[in-house]
């Protein structure tokens, strides 16, 4: 449980130009756009935390990242190198080209103080959530919670065993692992870095993420 | 004869008191399905394959779905009717019970730490919380029409519709999940297709707030029949009471006993 101090920032999955460097702070959200062509690298600089990401159809977030979707075209319930992050018209919106884990997770949700409540108990309910994060960024872009769904959870493990029990277990990632995605049309991108620090998706310890965007 | 209004008008209405296959029921109670032991019915009708329905339900209404052919796949959205914000979150209701496949006993959890509905009775134990619905590009790829008017409309297509008569927008629809045709995962992720427990099955739900129900009735996306194949889908309900302390469920597990503690704590602040 104990985790490690060290950070690695990491540099790029895919070579390119350079076109957004941005550091994300423990708790915080993050959005950009990212236009068609363009590789979005996230670097896990501390190891094993957790960075829910929503997308949407930049020129009309009416269409936005479906988990349904995603995983119904491909097949498969977990996200990897090849996976098409496909939008809730069943349109590809971003492709993973590169990962460093065994496996990225789209079925675990986003936590939320109210979830928390379910999860922990009424005593955490003054915590921050992810939720929380994805109001906030949403609301710069016009966002609001009708258009919160499903998202991703990049370097989190949620597996699904036999019986269909499933939970978030200890992670598979370490400092300086990374996860590249390919827009396939100019994708807004939220993310929160998650705050949660009452289950291992963040290693009990929340770490910086490094966001990365070059023009191969 | 309709070259006239009074001929229109009678032509008009020598076509009432017809059936069809599918069709709601009026008064609910005269249903030709009425479930037994169950006296006054709030709503009854057969949900064409392909169809669709909607329904506001008052809080403590029991839903009941029959699978009379086991082709029938309900795909289901709720949402609290009062704040139709609060809505069906997959993730949550996956996540929060530590279960992946839906039963009896199992809540459909709001994004906002509530159970907008409980799982009472299962007969199936075929369903899918992974998959959705269909969208129009996978029945044109699939079955070369995805027309909503067409003959092998898409789930979106009709939840888009159904959600209109409700004034909410197509960014209103959260993931949806679906009864009577089931799909495993393997070690590898992979979906394992089960399909239908056969005919005669039913699942029915028990409304924890005032609902808002959206229904698609169309083939899994899964469903490995090249034709769009999809039975009819009875659905009837009736007045009961929400899930309280009382109900073994309600301490079943931790969990449980808190998503139930705010949803009453919430019904209680609104004079529900
Ligand atoms: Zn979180």
């Amino acid at each position: 449980m104990t985790s490690s101090l060290a950070l690695d920032w990491s540099e790029p999955l895919v070579a390119g130009e350079v076109v957004l460097d941005d550091r994300v702070a423990p708790n915080a959200s993050w959005s950009a756009v990212v236009r068609a062509g363009h590789v979005l690298t996230i670097v896990d600089v501390g190891g094993n935390q957790s960075g829910d990401c929503l997308l949407y159809n930049a020129a009309d977030t009416e269409e936005r990242y479906s988990v349904p979707d995603t995983l119904a075209w491909q097949g498969n319930a977990y996200v990897r190198t090849g996976t098409v992050l496909r939008s809730n018209l069943g349109n590809p919106l971003m492709t993973v080209v590169g990962n460093e884990i065994d496996r990225q997770d789209t079925i675990g949700g986003a936590c939320s103080k109210e979830s928390n409540t379910l999860r922990y108990g009424h005593h955490v309910m003054f915590h921050h959530g992810c939720r929380e994060n994805f109001l906030s960024e949403g609301a710069k872009h016009g966002l609001g919670l009708r258009d919160l769904v499903s998202n991703l959870n990049w370097f989190m493990n949620v597996p699904v065993e036999a019986d269909g029990a499933l939970g978030i277990v200890d992670g598979m990632s370490a400092p300086g692992k990374r996860v590249a995605v390919r827009a396939e049309t100019d994708v807004l991108v939220l993310v929160s870095n998650c705050p949660q620090m009452n289950n291992p998706c963040n290693d009990f310890n929340p770490t910086p993420l490094r966001m990365i965007v070059v023009r191969p | 004869m309709t070259d006239s209004v009074l001929n229109a008008r009678a032509d008009a209405r020598a076509r009432g008191g017809q059936t069809s296959e599918w069709m709601p029921y009026l008064p609910a109670s005269s249903s030709p399905y009425r479930p037994p032991g169950v006296e006054a019915l709030t709503w009854a009708e057969t949900v064409a394959p392909g169809g669709y329905t909607h329904k506001v339900l008052a809080r403590g209404t029991r839903i009941r779905f029959d699978d009379p052919t086991g082709d029938a796949c309900a795909h289901v959205i709720v949402y609290n009717a009062l704040e139709t914000v609060e809505r069906l979150n997959l993730a949550d209701t996956v996540k929060i019970p530590w279960q992946a496949y839906l039963g009896a006993g199992h809540p459909l959890l709001s994004g906002d730490g509530r159970v907008l509905a409980t799982i009472v009775g299962d007969t199936s134990g075929h369903h899918d919380a992974f998959c959705g619905t269909t969208t129009e590009a996978w029945n044109q790829r699939k079955y070369g029409d995805a027309r909503p008017e067409g003959p092998s409309p898409a789930g979106r297509s009709l939840f888009v519709k159904a959600a209109a008569k409700h004034g909410l927008a197509p960014r209103d629809l959260p993931p949806s999940v679906s009864f009577f045709q089931g799909i495993r995962v393997d070690a590898d992720g992979a979906f394992v297709w089960r399909g239908s427990a056969g005919e005669g099955t039913s699942v029915e739900l028990l409304a924890e707030l005032p609902l808002l129900v959206l229904v698609a009735n169309v083939p899994h996306p899964l469903d490995p029949r090249a034709d769009y194949v999809v039975g009819p889908l009875r659905v009837h309900a009736w007045r009961a009471a929400p899930t309280g302390p009382d109900d073994d469920r309600f301490q079943a597990t931790p969990e449980a006993h808190r998503a139930y503690l705010n949803t009453i704590d919430y019904a209680e602040a609104r004079g529900l």
